[in-house]
């Protein structure tokens, strides 16, 4: 039998990088494929290639055996190809019909279109309402248009990057039993990740790329999670430490009651949330995105204030009347989803990005800044967290993301905050330094600190949580020991199926 | 005031209005591919005097359309160059765009200060310009009038009834999504842009040739600004535009008519009552900020580099 896709040296470079280099691929017709690679691998890079969004600087690509240069993503679909990208490519502010419009190159009635996207999106178990504009729904039904626009092309080849970093691990296996069902009718498709898991589980074979280059092909189910995993870095996987001091039993941050109407109208209001945070303790919130984590957080790093002080208490002091330069002053440290912008400023060198939050460390001299104070300061951070710059001169901006997240992460933490709140910590940062990140955190809670941490990787949280909450369409539930729960039912939680039992009492925590 | 002056006044007010019809539905969509062409006012006054050049030597009202819109389109394409293939800020362009358009029209107008063109005449729809009232309001006007309400029309059904309008409105929202899907946003962006030049080109035409048939320097007197300023005051609604352009001509004449009346309030103060209230009104209808962020194109203003 021909393959479906065949590939032959693919190449791209990059002013500073190889993104990648001579790889090799074949898939056949039916096969679930793994294209297995950390972050920056040069996965993304490879399917752009397919899908024509960008073009090889050397290689072949053979199609149904035939060689075919792919000239742009319009090509590539007429060819049968589909993708569903990481960064969805939706326009938010259209119809979901209209977005899907404007993929199909025929000419279509709007209203036959309409009908066509819910008979095929309820025969993959994919429901979706076509007269909604795409800004009003959650991130997974977002997910769900993208998957719908490709398949009502009715593609040979899918291409799927990193389709499940935003869904509920029931809306998982749900998507699972569509690829499988897609597969079974005879589609290829190439199935991109980081998660182990999810490919031993689905995918036939699989292809493992290191630095832009292949690295070795495997049978997923004949390999265990180790043994993928040392393929996809190079080496193995080193674990958090597990043994570490019960937690605290004395609050350090307190919510009460909070309810809030959100400023924006596509945002999440506040229903009535109470939450605490011991010393010692590292609390998680779950959830997906959009169901009002924005919106705690800008309540609780000061930039919203509120008219009520004893909301928000830190250390017993009223604190949600507060601006972020006064709640910093109570110990608090606090790390930003968004890292150009609110976590630094992009233009300005990494000595200077230290000063703007950590000039209590002894940076500021009868009211003048000590800049060889802040230049140690940044030096220490670089180092402790293997930050990869020129130097602590260059701009931020020069930093890569995964790089930018550990320099703000570190220097946080490098504070030794009685408090430290932050959102996604290791969001897009490699395998290795996401651990260097999770051990600091870690670390700072056995020395006694309370900490927050807002993450959608239900691993991450799972490795590093003492207890857990889960938002979902801005409520939270009551908090429940990691120990004593398990993925299925938070995953159940941040569906909006809230536990109907009572709160677990917080002393179950010690047990 | 009685009803025969409320009627002329209102008859007037659309004469007033139609350049900004023209260039602020121009302006709508060049904006709504995503660019801002700041140099409306330039466009316009080159436009104008193209016009008024190609009916002072023709006297064929087709020839000035046809020459105000050339004009308006080779100033355009000049913008385009700058922004869309050299990638230059799109502000600073349009900025310099209006300086060279109002310099360019002066010197092109140089010997034709003194003349003065017979106009277009009014040219009344037969049966429907005898209802009274209705008919001299909006059946008795000249034929650039009439096509700016045809352009209205026009445009409304092709931004929402139509697939290319489709793909215009997807583009100044996500570029990037779109590349995605395999369109040609540069393209697509000179197209818009090109557009915008003609209307721009075509509101001068109806200045210099219909509305006051005579050339003076500098005769748009900022009436590109003013469709500037509506496109964003209408959040970038059609409908709104064409409300706004009326508002703006009424007012105008209005306060022309209070003037006349001897009213004692200084000239200064009542030229300033259209800007003021046709910004009051648009701001106080368009304040619901879900519907702002539901029309206004996200990219606005920002350039778009194609990876290769």
């Amino acid at each position: 039998m021909t393959p479906r896709l065949q590939l032959e040296g693919m190449t791209k470079v990059y002013p500073s990088v190889t993104a990648c280099d001579r790889i090799d691929l074949s898939i056949m017709p039916g096969e679930i494929h793994a294209v297995l690679g950390e972050n920056g691998a040069g996965k993304s890079t490879l399917m752009k290639m397919i899908y024509g969004v960008i073009r090889p600087d050397a290689g072949h690509i053979l199609w149904n055996g035939e060689p075919v240069v792919i000239r742009n993503p319009a090509h590539a679909r007429r060819l049968g190809i589909g993708m569903v990208f990481q960064h969805f490519s939706l326009f938010e502010t259209l119809t979901v019909t209209e977005n899907i419009a404007l993929a199909m190159d025929g000419r279509c009635r709007a209203d036959r279109l309409a009908g066509r996207i819910r008979t095929v999106s309820e025969q993959y178990g994919l429901p979706l309402d076509p007269n909604r504009l795409v800004h009003s729904l959650s991130v997974g039904i977002r997910q769900r248009v993208e998957i719908i626009r490709c398949l009502l092309q009715e593609p040979k080849l899918l291409i799927m990057d990193e389709p499940t970093s935003v869904l509920t691990p029931q809306a998982v296996r749900t998507m699972f039993d569509t690829l499988r069902r897609l597969a079974d009718e005879g589609c290829s498709i190439l199935y991109i990740s980081h998660k182990l898991d999810e490919i031993m589980a689905l995918c036939h074979r699989a292809t493992i790329i290191r630095g832009g280059r292949v690295t070795g092909t495997a049978d997923p189910a004949g390999e265990t999670a180790a043994s993928l995993a040392r393929m996809m870095t190079g080496h193995d996987l080193p674990r958090c430490a597990q043994d570490r001091p019960a937690p605290g039993t004395q609050p350090c941050l307190e919510i009460h009651r909070l309810s809030r109407k959100a400023e924006d109208q596509f945002g999440t209001d506040l229903d009535d949330i109470s939450l605490t945070v011991n010393r010692g303790e590292i609390l998680g919130i779950a959830g997906i995105s959009g169901n009002g984590q924005q919106e705690l957080l800008r309540v609780l790093s000061g930039e919203q204030r509120l008219d009520t002080p004893e909301t928000i208490t830190i250390n017993g002091q009223p604190a949600a009347h507060l601006g972020p330069a006064e709640r910093r002053g109570l110990g608090l440290a606090f790390v930003p989803e968004e890292r150009i912008g609110r976590g630094a400023v992009p233009g300005l060198s990494l000595t200077e990005n230290v000063v703007l939050t950590a000039h209590r460390m002894g940076m500021v001299r009868h009211g003048l800044l000590c800049m060889e104070r802040a230049a140690a300061y940044a030096r220490n951070c670089v180092r402790s967290f293997a930050v990869r710059c020129g130097s602590i001169n260059d701009p931020v901006n020069s930093l890569s993301g995964g790089n930018m997240q550990k320099f703000i992460t570190g220097r946080e933490i490098l504070q030794n905050p009685a408090l430290l709140i932050a959102s996604q910590p290791t969001w897009g940062v490699d395998v290795g330094a996401a651990n260097v990140i999770r051990q600091a955190i870690i670390g700072l809670r056995n020395r006694g600190t309370a900490v927050l941490v807002i993450s959608e990787e239900l691993d991450e949280l799972f490795e590093i949580c003492d207890r857990l909450v889960v938002i979902a369409g801005g409520r939270l539930t009551p908090p429940v020991p990691v120990a004593a729960t398990d993925r299925e039912e938070i995953g159940l939680w941040m569906g909006g199926m809230f536990p109907d039992r009572p709160a677990v009492p917080q002393e179950a925590g010690h047990a | 005031m009685n009803g025969h002056l409320l009627l002329e006044i209102l008859v007037a007010a659309i004469g007033a209005g139609t350049p900004f019809v023209y260039a602020a539905l121009g302006e709508l969509v060049t904006e709504k591919s995503g660019v801002l062409n700041l140099g409306v006012e330039g466009m316009m006054l080159v436009g104008a005097i193209c016009g008024f050049i190609g009916m002072a030597k023709t006297g064929s009202l087709l020839v000035a359309v046809l020459a105000g819109m050339g004009a308006g389109m080779a100033m355009a394409l000049i913008f385009g160059v700058l922004t869309l293939t050299l990638m230059a800020n799109q502000v600073a362009s349009g900025l310099a765009l209006t300086i060279f358009g109002v310099g360019l029209s002066a010197f092109l107008g140089l010997t034709y200060t003194s003349i003065a063109l017979p106009g277009v005449p009014a040219l009344p729809i037969p049966w429907l310009s005898d209802i009274p009232v209705l008919g001299p309001l909006l059946f008795s006007h000249d034929i650039l009038i009439y096509g700016s309400i045809l352009l209205y029309a026009a445009i409304s059904g092709f931004l929402y009834r139509t697939r290319a309008g489709l793909i215009l409105r997807g583009l100044g929202e996500a570029p990037e999504s779109a590349h995605a899907l395999g369109y040609n946003v540069i393209g697509i962006r000179y197209l818009a842009v090109l557009f915008g030049g003609a209307m721009a080109g075509l509101a001068g035409v109806y200045l210099s040739v219909a509305y006051t048939p005579m050339w003076v320097e500098g005769m748009t007197a900022g009436r590109g600004w003013v469709s500037l300023a509506l496109v964003v005051f209408a959040t970038w609604r059609p409908s709104r535009v064409m409300l706004g352009a009326y508002l703006f001509g009424g007012i105008t004449i209005l306060q022309f008519h209070i003037q006349g009346f001897g009213i004692d309030i200084p000239s200064q103060l009542l030229s300033m009552l259209p800007y003021l209230a046709t910004i009051a009104v648009l701001v106080l209808i368009s304040r619901n900020r879900q519907t702002i962020r539901l029309h206004s194109p996200a990219s606005l203003g920002i350039p778009y580099h194609p990876q290769s």
